[in-house]
């Protein structure tokens, strides 16, 4: 999807660059953009390496294993009668537990260990409520330090990077309840019929 | 208050590593190795996507996307500016990133647009590759409501974004 998607927007600035008499602009930009993602990127990879280095401590001294046990009752009451299998309950709030911490080499096999476990407490049929609030949880995640934008916005001289923090958190956990609640919603015109 | 929240982290974070007895700073030099990976990880992706940015920004296009959504966006109080990256975000991660660092360096990091595009970047996830690698993963060939569950969150993500700026930053 995503060539079509690029090959698509190569096709559009050509035909609105014509339609614009912005040919030579868009000629020009090729350079320019492709030497800012050099900058960009070398710009904000201290921060991301020092991030990086401070959750891998976190992960390291256990805090990472405490925040999950933390989460573990919180997450129950959304997984229905799976919430009594411990070792599904385990991956899914390390799971979250990872998102949290923005350690996303790490989530994504957590998340696949627990939708595993989920799928097949639901005898590996259809697509599962269960197996479905996770997957949706997981594309509405929420970042405790959003390092990879203050990065960004360091490297182009704000005043306090991480003073957008709050925000993040709020529109981030609306955005979980949102999922859950409409998820919900939705169920009955999405029937498992299996 | 804010302003002593990362020190404090930070400090935190070595203190109990230390007393947890891990061997603080080669733990976190493994990390930053994993961190200096990543982003050489996304550089192709962002150089791929960074110069058809450009590109589209330089052609008009993206301009014209704006006009069009406009009145959409203006009904969720969501800045014209970042109707481009509302669209790109939850299909790319490093489009979004592209188009998010383009917007926040033209309008300035401090600026409500800029701020705005930086709070919807942090505040949301690449929804359709989510949904695809966990349903790749397990064989299911229906989603059911996932991926409008997950749209909605992410349009709830982008206006609350713009809401909680204007809220929390009132001088801008």
């Amino acid at each position: 999807m995503l060539s079509a998607i690029w090959v698509a927007f190569l096709v559009l600035a050509l035909v609105c660059g014509a339609a614009t008499g912005r040919l030579d602009a868009v000629t020009t930009a090729v350079g320019t953009g492709a030497g800012e993602a050099i900058t960009l990127i070398v710009s904000i990879t201290g921060l991301m390496c020092f991030w990086s280095g401070v959750m891998e401590l976190i992960q390291a001294s256990g805090l990472a294993e405490k925040l999950s046990h933390i989460l573990m009752p919180l997450l129950r009451p959304l997984f229905g009668k799976a919430s009594a299998d411990r070792e599904a309950m385990e991956a899914v709030s390390a799971n979250v537990a990872a998102n949290l911490l923005g350690l996303s080499n790490a989530a994504t096999p957590l998340g696949l260990r627990a939708a595993d476990r989920l799928y097949t407490l639901e005898g590996r049929r259809g697509a599962p409520d269960t197996v479905l609030t996770l997957i949706t949880l997981n594309t509405a995640s929420i970042q405790l330090i959003p390092s990879t934008v203050a990065a960004i916005r360091a490297a182009c001289g704000a005043a306090s990077p991480f003073d957008i923090m709050l925000p993040v958190w709020g529109a981030s956990i609306f955005s979980v309840a949102v999922v859950l609640i409409s998820g919900r919603l939705m169920r009955p015109w999405f029937r498992e019929g299996k | 208050m804010q302003a002593a929240l990362i020190p404090l982290l930070l400090a935190a974070t070595g203190l109990y590593g230390l007393y947890k007895q891990v061997d603080v700073f080669p733990v976190f030099l493994r990390g930053a190795q994993k961190g200096l990976q990543t982003a050489v990880q996304i550089l192709p992706t962002l150089v791929g996507m960074l110069t058809v940015v450009y590109m589209l920004r330089a052609s008009g296009a993206i301009d014209l996307a704006a006009d069009w959504l406009a009145p959409v966006l203006r009904l969720f109080g969501i800045p014209q500016d970042c109707a481009a990256l509302a669209l790109l975000k939850p299909i790319s991660g490093g489009g979004g990133l592209a188009l998010g660092s383009e917007l926040i360096r033209r309008c300035g990091p401090d600026s409500y647009t800029g701020r705005v595009a930086a709070v919807m970047l942090g505040a949301s996830e690449t929804s359709f590759y989510t949904i695809s690698i966990y349903g790749g993963h397990l064989g299911l060939n229906r989603m059911r409501y996932a991926i409008p569950a997950a749209l909605c969150a992410d349009l709830a993500a982008f206006a609350a974004s713009a809401a909680l700026v204007r809220w929390y930053f009132p001088d801008i």
